[in-house]
């Protein structure tokens, strides 16, 4: 792999290259999301978006995306620099979506599921009355279709624009959650980069299974509201996902490449997948 | 002693310069009224004239601007009165509502976090397990307090105690006055979101019922992972919201100058959050705010606090659970959602219908209809995936 080369051609035009934020090496774009946007030099999982997340994660041709209708709407209205409703207009025609979650039935391995995933491309990822929503009617969908329910998180929390009405979605995902629990639903919660307060602060900590992608950045205060409240250097990989699993705070680090068969395995230890057998050709490593 | 110390946080009657941490500019003019008044009162102590026409009209002119300028304050003004050093914070309420207060202490794992203060307790002659963020008074409690801002083991105290408070068939009463959870590397190193989420999360499963009451701050999170409950209510001057006013301008506006303009963006006050749907009561407060007369709003707070409990206790807690799960699923929902519910009716079709039952459906295969419910018995959750 010529790496040499590669460095030389750092200054070509956008688009080709893409530069590593974990070691800052630039890669062939072409290589780079063949790769799952994980670093093919130092493994840093890059955040993706929803639409590819599901891709790799679903069984080719499964996915049926539910609740497409939801739209997100300016109850409060909130202006700061720009009206919060030219936000929503924007970030719809940047992404192509209504707002920061996708969801949907699809199979894993063979084993059907409800995904929900955030996509931190729609204003950071973040939990508004529609991303609430849409995750407590996927979980009511899992439920009334007893199947798991598997929720990927990438989100910088909880809407401002949205007040209190936003705040509330970490009791209505939860109260969704909780429902689905004493019911028998099992849930697997996946933290990607970065995954931070109301989210991490509520439906994706009280899921049966906690999974984070390696180096994520996972907490519930962001690093720089702690450095301005403590006034010290914060310590050495805090809050990645590799401290979050010495702390006792994730059952495990699972590599991107790795994650959609150990999702499986995992799933074919609970009642609902118990009785798929894997499949002959392991997709996993595919 | 109780009266003595109770006493010596509200305002003493010699401070007459309102500079300082208590001087809320807005109240100016009141206090200007007032001084007037104190120096005529004083005088007419002294002299044989009588003033007393003069002083009816300083009266009158005192109370009528009280009334004009809290009848309307911005919401930023709402935010500084939720604040003011001599509103009543949990361990007033403690100290003059709750009679035999025992206080309960730790979280069984790590420590015992001042932030949260928790025990048993009898307000209005109603036995209940309480819950309140604690500020502290003194400087040295405050900062023993990180100013009302809990650590998780105080979210797992707050936890552990309202599971006593069930078992012991209590009412949980949770006093919510917070700037939000404290952000250092022990919180996150202890897991804060975590600790939060689990609040959340089980208070839904709680048997027996709760009653929040925003008293001063409801700051995001922190708030929330001690405000699941069945009423929720709202003092008159608190504000409760995803995030403070500072925090909100520091990101959105870039500087906390936009704390007066994100105040009022926000929708914070109780009066907005009741608008929205998002709490069931706004309970008054004296003329000029609790803390012209702390006693008169704690009474006020205590009574409802009776009253509400008086009334859920004749729900059946299958229903009170039942409620308390539908009050958050549906909060402040949108007719659109209703639409999503219709989708997901018509998508999984035959198979609400099963309802109950426990036929295994097509997605399940044979033989892994015998899960147990995760739940203990008596759990009206038995019903089996
Ligand atoms: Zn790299």
């Amino acid at each position: 792999m010529g790496w040499g080369l590669r460095r030389k051609k750092k200054d070509m035009p956008g688009g080709l290259w893409t530069k590593c934020k974990g070691c800052s090496a630039m890669i062939y774009t072409k290589e780079f999301a063949q790769n799952a946007h994980v670093c093919p030099k130092c493994g840093f999982h890059h955040t993706i978006n929803a639409r590819t997340r599901i891709e790799i994660t679903a069984d080719p041709g499964t996915f049926a995306e539910k609740f497409t209708d939801l739209r997100p709407r300016d109850r409060l209205g909130f202006v700061d620099k720009e009206p919060y409703a030219e936000k929503i207009e924007n970030a719809q025609k940047k992404t192509g979506q209504n707002d920061a979650c996708i969801a949907g039935t699809c199979e894993i391995e063979g084993i059907p599921v409800v995904l929900a995933v955030l996509d931190f491309s729609f204003m950071g990822g973040s939990m508004g009355e529609i991303v609430g929503e849409k995750l407590a009617c996927a979980i009511e969908l899992a439920e009334a279709n007893r199947v798991p329910v598997i929720i990927f998180s990438a989100s910088g929390g909880a809407r401002m624009h949205e007040g209190a009405i936003s705040l509330m979605q970490m009791a209505k995902t939860c109260a969704a959650l909780n429902h689905y629990r004493n019911r028998g639903g099992v849930s697997i919660s996946v933290l990607t980069n970065p995954t931070t307060g109301g989210v991490t602060a509520s439906f994706a900590s009280v899921c049966d299974f906690l999974i984070a992608e390696p180096k994520a950045l996972i907490g519930f205060a962001g690093p720089r509201v702690i450095q301005n409240t403590i006034r010290q250097e914060l310590p050495e990989g805090f809050q990645r996902s590799e401290f979050l699993l010495e702390k006792g705070q994730i059952d495990s680090i699972i590599d991107r490449h790795a994650l959609r068969g150990q999702i499986a395995t995992i799933l074919r230890y609970t009642p609902q997948g118990r009785d798929y057998p894997k499949p002959k050709t392991a997709t996993a490593e595919s | 002693m109780r009266e003595h110390r109770f006493h010596a946080a509200m305002p003493r009657k010699d401070r007459k310069s309102i500079s300082g941490p208590t001087a809320l500019p807005f109240k100016k003019p009141i206090e200007d009224v007032r001084s007037r008044l104190e120096e005529l009162e004083e005088l007419a102590g002294q002299t044989t004239h009588d003033l007393s026409e003069e002083l009816a009209f300083y009266r009158d002119r005192l109370e009528r601007l009280t009334q004009e300028i809290y009848g309307e304050l911005t919401p930023w003004n709402r935010v500084q009165v939720a604040r003011h050093p001599n509103r009543p914070l949990t361990s007033d309420f403690v100290e003059h509502l709750c009679a035999d207060f025992v206080e309960l202490h730790g979280d069984g794992y790590y420590g015992d976090d001042r932030a949260i203060l928790t025990g048993l307790a009898t307000i209005y002659g109603e036995k209940v397990l309480l819950v309140g963020h604690r500020k502290g008074k003194s400087t040295k409690e405050r900062l023993a307090c990180h100013f009302g801002s809990a650590h998780p083991e105080g979210y797992r105290k707050a936890l552990r105690k309202m599971r006593l408070g069930e078992r012991l068939g209590l009412p949980i009463v949770c006093l919510v006055n917070t700037p939000g959870a404290y952000p250092g590397v022990g919180a996150e190193e202890r897991g804060q979101a975590r600790a939060i989420a689990e609040n959340i999360f089980e208070m839904f499963e709680i048997r027996t019922q709760i009653i929040v009451v925003v008293i001063g701050e409801g700051g995001s999170g922190g708030a929330l992972g001690i405000a699941v409950g069945d009423h929720i209510a709202m003092m008159e001057n608190s504000w409760y919201s995803v995030i403070s006013p500072e925090g909100c301008a520091s990101i959105l506006w870039r500087s906390a100058d936009g704390k007066e303009q994100a105040a009022e963006a926000l929708k914070l006050t109780a009066q907005d959050m009741q608008g929205l749907g998002l709490v069931d009561e706004i309970l008054p407060e004296p003329v000029g705010g609790a803390h012209a007369d702390p006693r008169t709003a704690m009474n006020g707070v205590g009574e409802a606090i009776a009253a509400r409990i008086q009334a859920l206790r004749s729900v059946p807690l299958d229903e009170l659970l039942e409620a308390r799960y539908q009050k958050f699923r549906r909060i402040a929902q949108l007719e659109q959602a209703i639409q999503a519910e219709a989708e997901k009716a018509a998508n999984t079709g035959p198979r609400e219908v099963l309802g109950d039952s426990d036929e295994s459906p097509d997605l399940i295969p044979e033989g892994r209809k015998g899960v147990p419910p995760r739940r203990t018995p008596g759990s009206p959750r038995g019903r089996r995936l």
